[in-house]
């Protein structure tokens, strides 16, 4: 029975490599990054930076690996476990609800600049070459006939955002009350005929299946899939008002912390974000469509930013807290204009 | 353990031992905190949970769906399984052997493959989409999806069935007078029936539970597009952990009911045609 | 896939006998039909991997394939399956020499209970890890102390796996060491030989094709799972997305090619699977032939010697 002896020796060479794969690492740090989902092109470039930076001012070998997904989804992976040594999502109310389960100190935004925000963007819409339905303003998007591209904000980050501009528009543009707001809200989800659980899955579904008329986009993302398909196959349109985006990143210190690690890890890690700040790192947030928080960096790309009107979520709902809780969360308004 | 047939045979208590240890800490315990988790609501939360609007619509896609889908299997599969023992032609071989594809195939490439040939640019779709008919994206694409994934089980189940039918019987029943039609429907067909209700059966219980093919090709959305596993995905990664074990374990009810419905035909069957 | 249904052997001379055949027209139809449904179901999807994942030819084949986060998959991919059969193999061989060659109470809710992962949804399957051994878990601060890791890392890919495929080589095995009987291992014993001789010598020998047979259908499975992985994976580039994650992920990179080519890669293990399953079956099949030849030359002959204990 010869083959019984290959499969030992398999399992035993899978225990060698692992235990090898383990024993390299200890020469040098792994950060992991738990990130949503149109961030990959962005850390892809600045892991590469950071790690030849870092290793030439102390020293110490970082490699940064990276975890892609819908912004509370991924969230929830590092509640359940995800050994995330930093994390770096969509909207500061998923970063704190990491905190509200003890892995991330509170306090935590606080520790770094502008609310622990590197960066801002918006929500604008991504249409077909020509814009044939006309859509220019979130007005249009609940006209029937009209197909619209937007993720689950049960999951994605994006997602909410995109709610909350759209919610933004009808109550403080328009001025409507409570109930045409949800009106209006539940025509526009009408038209949305796939809901992805991430960012990233609905750009897909708009520019490679060709489905919809309309993505509410990251600005970022916007300008990402114009530069990998050219304004032939899709156009950035600017609604004349928008959410103001912030990213929020963290440093998930129960994980940092953790034993048999030495310090050198949470070391890496808190240089990993507070270097997104640099210049160099925001001139990189720049080029990769996202708006830079350093009013130097800012001005010189000023040329890539129409302005827009960006509400914020204090302006929008109060808090994250409550727009969760509003808008989002069990039998929220979301749900409700679901509901046939 | 009571009246072991073979005494001499060693390695009872081995293996059977070895057996519970891994049923149990693979299958058992795991399920058993499913239970626990999901018990740990009230009656009236859990209740509340597990047939939330959204919830209900799930459930009444994935079992439309399902039910769809076995249907279609049911249907060609009792088709190609005739064509395949009765019938000798060029290429039959091949296409025996293809039969297992879906069984084969990740069903995660299913759902990609799938979800590109019935996209409105696809090689399908584009033929279908000026017709009205959306395959990708649309209930009728959890159909598809279905479809294929069960496409091997009522064909893997009628085929030896028709191989071993008496052909004699047929034979006297043209004798007799009857035509080809009446000797199919009389006398072929209800030898069929065990058989094909057990692959039917098979077909829908994977259905029922089938995840990676369906994310691909499905919309995904609340109250439309949505089936229960994915729905229980969802409530995970809304938190509602509570939630997902309820749905969860309704859907383990039923494949479970299911599993002993099918050991029940199987067993039929197998009397039936011994 | 609650059971497998053997393929039946192949029916040579099949519509030879007159007066109960259809029409010729009647016959074309049928075959037509069915040749199109499979063609349109089966053959189209298959293609259709192949050219997509070559659309914009073989460098950039090569290239996706060879990308280091590729790599990593299918190397996890391989990983898994490698510790994933032996255990399966194990576990198949002790169950169904439990239930095949002992009588007790309760066989029948054993066999039900081996069968469970089948009908459970693979996403089920997930979830039901997420809650033992997740840090919000029944195990899971008490795992975290102790700095283990099980889900979002190898083992837990591991563990789901292993529970999805759990049923195939002990379904396959249960059939043939049932319908073998204990009659050739009591000779052995009698004449002899200890437990572990006669099981390597007289059992494994004559249940070699159901168990490989459980094997590559097992394996197939192993390296195709997603539902339940993507749940406990956490989804880490290079590290813990498997093959079939690999190919949903790079599908949202706007990279359709590579998740094609990736994907082509497990529809070719699907299709070598597939080839290697007829082979068996065609083996079984002479096997069977020679069998009732040798038991027709039985009955006219003297009766069959003892067991040759070097049958192996």
């Amino acid at each position: 029975m010869r083959w019984t002896h290959g499969a030992w020796h398999l399992v035993a060479a899978a225990g060698i490599s692992l235990a090898t794969a383990s024993g390299l690492a200890a020469a040098e740090i792994t950060l992991l990054n738990v990130s949503y989902d149109p961030t990959r092109e962005l850390f892809t470039a600045y892991n590469r930076r950071f790690a030849q930076d870092y290793e030439a001012e102390t020293g110490h070998r970082v490699r940064v690996i990276q975890s892609h997904g819908g912004s509370g989804k991924q969230a929830r992976a590092v509640i359940d476990g995800l050994r995330a040594h930093v994390v770096t999502l969509a909207l500061a109310y998923d970063v704190q609800a990491i905190a509200d389960h003890h892995l991330i100190r509170p306090g935590w935004q606080s520790r770094l600049p502008h609310a622990s925000s590197p960066c801002t963007s918006t929500i604008v819409f991504l249409v077909r070459p020509g814009n044939p339905k006309g859509i220019r303003d979130w007005g249009d998007l609940v006209r029937p006939g009209v197909g619209v591209i937007t993720p689950n904000p049960k999951t994605s980050g994006g997602a909410r955002w995109n709610f909350l501009a759209a919610w933004a528009h009808a109550t403080r543009v328009l001025g409507e009350g409570e109930a045409a707001a949800v009106a209006f809200m539940r025509r526009l989800y009408g038209n949305v005929p796939i809901l992805d659980t991430g960012a990233r899955g609905a750009t897909t579904t708009f520019v490679q299946r060709g489905i919809g008329d309309v993505l509410l986009a990251w600005e970022s993302e916007a300008a990402l899939a114009a530069r990998e398909y050219g304004t032939g196959r899709v156009v950035t349109v600017y609604p004349p008002t928008s959410v103001l985006v912030q990213p929020t990143v963290a440093v998930v210190d129960r994980n940092v912390d953790r034993r048999g690690q030495g310090p050198e890890v949470r070391a890496a890690a808190e240089a990993y974000l507070r270097r997104l700040y640099s210049e160099a790192a925001q001139d990189l947030i720049a080029q990769h469509g996202y708006r830079p928080v350093d009013a130097a960096v800012l001005a010189r790309h000023a040329a890539r930013y129409p302005p827009l009107k960006r509400f914020t979520v204090g302006e929008i709902a109060g808090s994250w807290r409550a727009a969760q809780k509003r808008f989002f969360g069990e039998d929220g308004v979301f749900d409700t204009i679901h509901r046939p | 353990m009571a009246g072991r047939k073979f005494n001499v045979l060693p390695g009872f208590g081995l293996t059977m031992g070895f057996t519970l240890l891994v049923l149990s800490l693979v299958v058992l315990i795991p399920m058993g905190v499913l239970w626990v988790r999901a018990m740990e609501l009230s009656w009236g939360e859990f209740w509340h949970q597990a047939t939330t609007p959204r919830a209900l619509a799930a459930y009444r896609l994935t079992f439309g769906a399902s039910l769809a889908a076995a249907t279609v299997n049911a249907v060609f599969g009792a088709m190609v399984a005739w064509v395949l023992v009765r019938y000798d032609f060029a290429g039959r071989r091949f296409l025996d052997a293809l039969i297992d594809v879906p069984f084969a195939l990740p069903t995660a490439v299913a759902g990609l493959t799938l979800a590109s040939l019935f996209s409105d640019q696809g090689w399908l779709g584009r033929w279908l989409a000026p017709l009205g008919v959306h395959g990708a994206y649309s209930g009728l694409g959890v159909v598809i999806a279905l479809a294929f994934v069960g496409q091997p089980f009522v064909i893997r189940s009628v085929q030896p069935v028709l191989q071993n039918l008496d052909r004699e019987l047929e034979e006297v029943a043209a004798t007799l007078g009857a035509g080809r039609c009446r000797t199919v429907c009389q006398v072929v067909a209800p030898s069929l029936w065990p058989a094909l209700l057990t692959g039917f059966a098979l077909a829908f219980a994977r259905a029922i539970g089938e995840y990676g093919s369906v994310v691909f090709i499905s919309g995904n959305l609340p109250y439309r597009t949505e089936i229960a596993p994915v729905l229980i995905v969802m409530r995970l990664d809304e938190y509602n952990y509570g939630g997902a074990a309820a749905l969860a374990v309704v859907l383990l009810g039923i494949s479970f009911s299911l599993l002993i419905l099918i050991n029940l035909l199987e067993r039929w069957t197998s009397r039936y045609y011994s | 896939m609650a059971s497998h249904p053997h393929p039946p052997p192949s029916s040579h001379g099949a519509a030879r006998i007159s007066g109960t055949g259809e029409p010729v027209f009647v016959r074309g139809v049928l075959i037509a039909l069915s040749v199109a449904f499979l063609a349109v179901f089966l053959i189209l999807p298959l293609a259709n991997v192949f050219v997509q994942a070559l659309g914009k030819g073989w460098s950039a084949y090569a290239h996706s394939l060879s990308h280091p986060d590729s790599r990593a998959a299918i190397r996890l991919t391989l990983l898994v399956a490698a510790i994933t059969l032996p255990v399966n193999v194990t576990f198949g061989l002790a169950a169904a020499w439990a239930i095949a060659k002992f009588e007790f109470r309760g066989k029948a809710v054993l066999l039900t209970l081996i069968d469970l992962p089948f009908s459970v949804s693979p996403v089920v399957a997930g979830l039901m890890y997420v809650l033992v051994f997740g840090l919000q878990g029944v195990l899971g601060p008490w795992l975290d102390t102790h700095d283990i890791q099980i889900i979002f890392a190898l083992p837990g890919i591991v563990l789901t796996t292993v529970f999805v495929t759990l049923p195939f080589v002990a379904r396959e095995l249960v059939p043939v060491m049932q319908a073998t009987g204990a009659e050739q291992e009591q000779a052995a014993l009698t004449l002899g030989a200890s437990g572990w001789t006669t099981f390597w010598r007289v059992t494994l020998p004559s249940v070699k094709w159901g168990l490989l047979y459980g094997i590559i259908l097992c394996n197939a499975r192993a390296i195709g799972e997603f539902g339940a992985v993507s749940v406990v994976s956490g989804h880490i580039a290079g590290q813990t997305d498997t093959m079939p994650l690999a190919v949903e992920k790079l599908y949202q990179e706007f990279n359709a090619t590579a998740a094609f080519a990736v994907a082509s890669l497990l529809a070719l293990i699907a299709l070598a699977t597939l080839a290697i399953k007829a082979c068996l079956e065609w083996n079984m099949r002479r096997k069977d032939r020679r069998e009732r030849d040798a038991a027709a030359n039985a009955r006219r002959g003297p009766g069959p010697g003892p067991v040759a204990l070097t049958a192996a």
